[in-house]
């Protein structure tokens, strides 16, 4: 990794990184300051492109060398041909989304592999924040409820079920702490961050 | 910033025939056009900007003696500015058929001694690019490092990536189309038909008559005119407001729109010649490179070798976001590397030339990742990703 450019890379970005295979072909949907595609690019010798709404962003984007399309995601991914991509990452993107199941499917088939991750909601902080009768503000949701801009809660058990559906296997699951390291005990209670890595299902 | 200052046009004769299109050519033609900053050693600095239906070669600065003469791209071309001269060395050229002292058909046709009138041969936007090439070769740039043009000039860049592929860096499409839409023809040829039809036109012949066309002219800009502006921002500027607070109850001015639209149809009356707002309406009508590909944007774009950004803004009802994305789409199909950017911006296709921060921001940033490879500022794991 060259140190200069990528010492700031956040520490969940950093683990979801190793999940990429070098030299892969990437679709990172909400992708913000291009900040992971770079990494890819330069580190991993990745390819592709970004889609994100935000105008701020998108000079953010062209600055660091990343081809990035702006677009709304709600709008659907029919910019993209079937299986164009090995792999596509959302990355705490889908929480705020309207037609979470629209993006998934159009996921799943632009993509062979998917990487997701969403707060979880079930992390113990909202838990006690929930028993004590107040919508959780935290680290990774750090939100008031009336001026949130994620309209999902999700929990990794309720997304594991999503997934399923829309025809996405479960391949690992990690529930990352606020720091980006990944937690193996009790993951549903003790990771702010979910995350994971889908395949698209084989035809039984 | 300091601003451009004064410039002047230049221009290039060349005797080698020019085969066009249509199966005619043009023996010999003149190109007039401006050149800003310097072009460094190794000639890697040159930036081509192509013009639309109005404009000209007259991109950015004034004319000596005269400071309202301003370029028509001076807010994004000049030093420390989008598209900074002090790092490009930027060309506007005049295209064959203009007005603007490119040979066109005001000029004379060596063939009859007369001007050309009706008969300049109907020139495309390919013809042009091909004009443009041997202006380029004549000023001994073999690879430009970005071509970059608004709507009609959006074609030009467009059509130099996909003709020259290995002479076009960036390919930079603002505002344009990969072909007009049946509305876009309609507009074109309600235009053409008004300056047709008017008496004062004499088959394109009116130079001899010593008479211009001036109300088909006139016409032909409203329409235009009414097409470059978004719902919204007449709404903002005119709405239903009248000149005197009262109905009139004839046919003079009521409203406000109307008196903007004559006084716009008047002044280009005044300036523009009627056998050119033809020609290039012709071109726009006849772009659409995907035609000899049974339709296929993708494998038209598939012989490209440039980088590209795509810029659309969200009033634009001309040439619509939705253009642009066929564009993006297809160069995405052919694995390109491309941006695109897509500007909510009130005043629909005129956008593409005012002022907007977050449309400067992203030309801006986009010419400054150009120059960092010209002048060798990048990292060499970033030339590989890059």
């Amino acid at each position: 990794m060259s140190a200069d450019h990528f010492a700031g890379l956040r520490a969940d970005l950093a683990f979801i990184a190793h999940w990429v295979a070098p030299g892969s072909r990437v679709l990172d949907l909400g992708c913000g300051d291009g900040a992971m595609l770079d990494y890819l690019q330069v580190d991993k010798h990745c390819t592709g492109y970004g889609v994100e709404i935000d105008d701020a962003k998108i000079p953010r984007c062209i600055q660091r060398g990343v081809s990035v399309i702006q677009q709304d995601l709600e709008a659907g991914l029919a910019m993209f041909v079937d299986g164009a991509f090995d792999s596509v990452l959302c990355l705490s993107a889908l929480q705020m989304m309207r037609n979470v199941e629209g993006i998934l499917r159009d996921i799943s088939r632009v993509g062979a592999e998917a990487i997701v991750s969403f707060p979880n909601f079930a992390h113990w902080p909202h838990r006690v924040a929930l028993l004590r009768g107040r919508m959780p503000v935290s680290e990774s949701l750090p939100y008031d409820w009336y001026d949130t801009p994620n309209l999902r809660c999700a929990t990794i058990r309720d997304f594991e079920e999503l997934a399923q559906e829309v025809g996405l296997e479960v391949l690992e699951c990690v529930a990352l702490k606020d720091d980006g390291t990944p937690v193996t005990f009790l993951p549903n209670w003790r990771g702010s961050l979910a995350v994971f890595r889908l395949r698209k299902k084989t035809p039984a | 910033m300091k601003p451009i200052g004064v410039v002047s046009p230049k221009s290039m004769h060349f005797s080698q025939a020019l085969p066009l299109q249509s199966g005619a050519s043009l023996a010999d033609y003149t190109l007039v056009y401006e050149t800003y900053g310097q072009l460094n050693a190794d000639h890697s600095n040159a930036v081509l900007v192509c013009h639309a239906l109005n404009a000209s070669h007259h991109v950015a600065g004034y004319y000596e003696g005269q400071p309202k003469s301003l370029g028509w791209w001076d807010n994004m071309v000049g030093p420390g500015k989008a598209l900074d001269t002090d790092r490009f060395f930027v060309i506007g050229v005049n295209n064959l058929g203009s007005c603007f002292g490119s040979t066109g058909p005001m000029h004379t046709n060596p063939a009859t001694g007369k001007p050309y009138g009706a008969d300049f041969p109907v020139v495309t936007v390919e013809d042009w690019v091909h004009a443009q090439a041997r202006l380029a070769d004549a000023l001994g740039i073999s690879r430009f490092a970005a071509i970059m043009g608004g709507s009609l000039g959006g074609m030009q860049a467009m059509a130099w990536s996909m003709l020259y592929p290995t002479r076009v860096g960036h390919c930079l499409v603002i505002a344009s189309t990969p072909k007009l839409s049946a509305q876009n023809i309609a507009f074109n040829d309600v235009a053409r038909q008004a300056i047709l039809t008017d008496p004062d036109y004499h088959a394109g012949d009116f130079y001899a008559h010593g008479v211009v066309p001036r109300n088909g002219l006139r016409v032909a800009r409203m329409i235009g005119h009414i097409t470059y502006l978004s719902d919204d921002d007449m709404a903002e500027k005119f709405g239903r407001d009248l000149r005197t607070g009262e109905y009139q109850f004839g046919y003079g001015i009521d409203f406000e729109i109307e008196s903007y639209l004559r006084y716009q149809g008047d002044k280009f009356s005044e300036y523009f010649d009627a056998n050119t707002y033809l020609l290039i309406t012709k071109a726009l009508d006849y772009f659409d490179p995907a035609r000899q590909f049974n339709g296929d944007l993708a494998l038209a774009l598939a012989g490209t070798q440039a980088q590209f950004l795509v810029v659309s803004f969200s009033t634009d009802w001309r040439f619509a976001p939705e253009r642009s994305r066929e564009i993006v789409q297809a160069l995405v199909q052919n694995n390109r590397k491309i941006s695109y950017a897509e500007i909510d911006a009130p005043h629909g296709h005129d956008a593409f030339l005012l002022e907007d921060p977050r449309y400067m921001a992203v030309v801006r940033t986009y010419y400054e990742k150009v120059w960092q490879h010209i002048d060798g500022s990048l990292t060499t794991e970033r030339k590989a990703a890059a």
